[in-house]
């Protein structure tokens, strides 16, 4: 089955799952809750998100300039920076990092761009133990599932799942208490930590002025992963570059608010290298990958490009109604939601991805609430416009032609009308039947009754 | 003065009582109301199904049908934003680029138009019932301006109760071919739609835009609900 239909059939199916569908809205109505106390503690937000959209405008229009001073910076301070232009480039890059130092045991936390480049899987294959320490991404990893949000992995689960989760798979008791629930899995990551030769992070933003990489957690777990292996991997997008230090000012609470609705988020580290001399922890080695894997395919897209100013934060998913309804995994990508639907035609092909663009009201929730303001729900209309305008559906650009015959004739328009009425009468007989050609709509709702005078009736006996 | 007004295809078909009322509204209000035969749709279907040609040639009747026209009311904010804010990208490098952009300058939602340009708010309606109001994603978002008309005006319909539902801002599903093309993830959001609207303890969902009302309508009638849907339009020209 290709991408589009597996699409429909998830997302059919989890639209009439209720117990799912009252779960991700309370959750996430929470979040609008908490989002909105701490918006209101910016001076203003509004002027806020359009200088985070111009310290991101910066940031991409001149990512050239920014990377290359990244890398020399942070290699002035020991850093290593590999440069990968897919995923297979990176997976190889790490594979051989971890290789050479004849590691056994791997800890990683969050990293978004290891799900879009299968790390974990490639890691696995060639022998390793690999462990996410975020709790989210270690009970999906326990479910070998992909996270369902790429904020907040787990967030489809509830306690007593993970609880069921914990007994089958680490042997616990059963608990209905979250923090006990934490403490299993904290006991357990401990040992790990310690086991690890290798830690693996991502990073939300990489400052070119100094070459230090930024890493924002809840759980103090990126700090752990990054501070007791004695090697560092940061695998990261070339988009998550900022100018300068002090940036963060304003990306820092920014990420925390729109992201969790947190004034800011409990960790913010900065890491700008290997353990320098008289220093007393942190890792030998510290290696970057930059990973394009068709980001500069993006960048080349004008009308498009801002879709690179993401921050990851999940704003979008978090207030778009067709996430609320089909929940992440139907997506099939690992960026869902809107910002999903916008960029994965980009980075995995648009002719296999479209359906994400029309799988849209348009309602532009998410434009509304992205911090760095990317023209989300446009994109998808220029999606479709560049979807349909390679291949166009014969029928549909047909049935489109024709209705404009329809609708530029008043003389059509008008004869029109008594037939649609004579049809009404008749369709009770077929309604929502596999022979009502409208069946897409009354399978679950009722038509519209075309009126006994039409306005433009009721004005010609005016005049 | 002279408002011209874009009766736009399903409510032509549909919900007359939308557009004679609007007329009433400017009548009553002393001003010249015309209608132009010849314009039926905006060309959003087309549009938002990525054929942007098919959907020039829907719009460019609709340019030229409203030229002449000093301002242009539109009685849905969806159809309303397609003119105003996806003509001039629609018609950018084309020989009706400008003439795109004279229309959209001049063209209103109605709500909008009511409050802000003819400064009208209190239309001597009275409704006695609970409504609560559904803010259409293109009025609210895509024009961002009529949050707050539809409200002021409803605060001088005598006996008029309005209570706020927790998901007025939510999409109702509709998203014109998104209904056909995803029909479940439609009616679900469709379905949130009307928890939220009949949990707010109202008799009726006012919008200012009809597609809205037809999606939530549709699903109402079909799962047997009381709740009732009813333009903004209708609304300020009923009478005890």
């Amino acid at each position: 089955m290709n991408a589009a239909a597996e699409f429909k059939k998830d997302a059919t199916r989890i639209t009439r799952d209720l117990r799912h569908r009252a779960l991700i809205q309370t959750a996430l109505g929470k979040y609008v809750v908490a989002r909105d106390a701490k918006k209101s503690k910016f001076q203003n937000w509004q002027e806020a998100r359009q200088t985070a959209a111009e310290i991101k405008w910066d940031a991409i229009n001149h990512l050239d300039k920014h990377l290359i001073q990244f890398a020399e910076k942070l290699e002035a301070h020991g850093g290593k920076v590999h440069w990968a232009s897919n995923a297979e480039q990176a997976r190889e890059i790490i594979l051989k990092i971890v290789a050479d130092k004849k590691a056994r045991a791997i800890i990683k936390s969050k990293v978004m761009t290891g799900e879009e480049i299968h790390l974990n899987d490639a890691l696995e294959k060639a022998g390793f133990e690999v462990v996410e320490s975020d709790l989210g991404e270690y009970i999906v990893q326990l479910r070998h599932e992909a996270p369902y949000h790429f904020v907040f992995p787990a967030m489809h689960l509830t306690r007593g799942e993970i609880s069921d989760l914990f007994q089958k798979e680490l042997g616990t008791a059963p608990t209905d208490s979250p923090e006990e629930l934490t403490m299993i899995a904290r006991r357990v990551l401990r040992g790990k930590y310690i086991a690890a030769d290798i830690g693996i992070s991502g990073a939300n933003f990489a400052i070119a002025e100094t070459g230090m990489v930024s890493i924002t957690e809840n759980e103090g777990n990126a700090r752990l992963t990054c501070a007791l292996p004695k090697v560092h991997i940061t695998l990261m997008g070339i988009e998550k570059v900022l100018p300068r230090l002090d940036d963060l000012a304003l990306f820092l609470p920014m990420l925390g608010t729109a992201g969790a609705g947190q004034a800011i988020t409990c960790y913010n580290s900065l890491y700008g290298g290997p353990r320098q001399p008289g220093e007393s922890d942190g890792p030998e080695e510290f290696h970057v990958v930059l990973l394009d894997n068709k980001r500069t395919h993006l960048l080349a897209d004008p009308e498009q490009r801002d879709a690179l100013h993401c921050i990851r934060c999940g704003a979008c998913l978090n207030v778009c109604p067709i996430y609320k309804n089909i929940g992440g995994h139907a997506y099939g990508t690992t960026y869902q939601g809107p910002i999903g639907s916008v960029i994965t035609p980009h980075l995995r092909g648009l002719q296999d991805w479209k359906h994400l663009s029309f799988a849209s009201s348009l309602c532009g929730a998410c434009t509304s609430a992205c911090p760095v303001k990317i023209d989300l729900h446009h994109h998808l209309l220029q999606s479709r416009r560049n979807a349909r305008g390679q291949k166009p559906l014969w029928w549909e650009k047909t049935a489109f032609k024709m209705f404009a015959v329809v609708a530029n004739s008043a003389f059509i328009w008008n004869t029109i009308k008594p037939l649609a009425r004579l049809g009404q009468i008749f369709h009770p007989l077929i309604k929502a039947t596999l022979l009502d050609p409208a069946r897409v709509w009354t399978a679950t709702r009722e038509l519209p009754k075309v009126a006994p005078q039409t306005f433009k009736e009721y004005w010609r006996t005016r005049k | 003065m002279k408002i011209t007004l874009f009766i736009p295809c399903f409510i032509d078909m549909c919900y007359p009582k939308t557009g004679i009322s609007i007329v009433q509204i400017f009548e009553k209000l002393g001003h010249t109301v015309e209608c132009p035969e010849k314009i039926a749709c905006c060309g959003q279907p087309a549009f938002n199904s990525g054929y942007w040609d098919e959907a020039r040639l829907v719009a460019e009747p609709v340019l030229k049908g409203l030229r002449e026209a000093e301002a242009v009311v539109i009685a849905s904010g969806s159809c309303g934003a397609m003119v105003k804010k996806f003509y001039p990208p629609l018609f950018e490098k084309t020989a009706y680029e400008q003439e795109a952009k004279e229309l959209a300058a001049k063209t209103w939602e109605f709500s909008d138009f009511l409050v802000n340009k003819l400064s009208v708010t209190d239309l001597g309606a009275s409704f006695p019932a609970k409504v609560t109001i559904h803010d259409g994603c293109h009025g609210l978002r895509e024009l961002g301006t009529t949050k707050q008309p539809p409200r002021t005006l409803l605060s001088h319909v005598r006996g008029l109760e309005l209570v706020e539902m927790a998901e007025a801002e939510t999409c109702c599903g509709f998203g014109g071919t998104f209904s056909a093309k995803f029909p479940m993830i439609s009616t679900a959001m469709g379905e949130v739609k009307c928890a939220s609207a009949i949990e707010s303890g109202a008799d009726y969902i006012v919008s200012n835009d009809s597609s809205c009302l037809m999606h939530i309508q549709g699903l109402l009638d079909r799962q047997g609900k009381k709740i009732k849907t009813i333009h903004l339009a209708e609304v300020l020209t009923s009478q005890l």
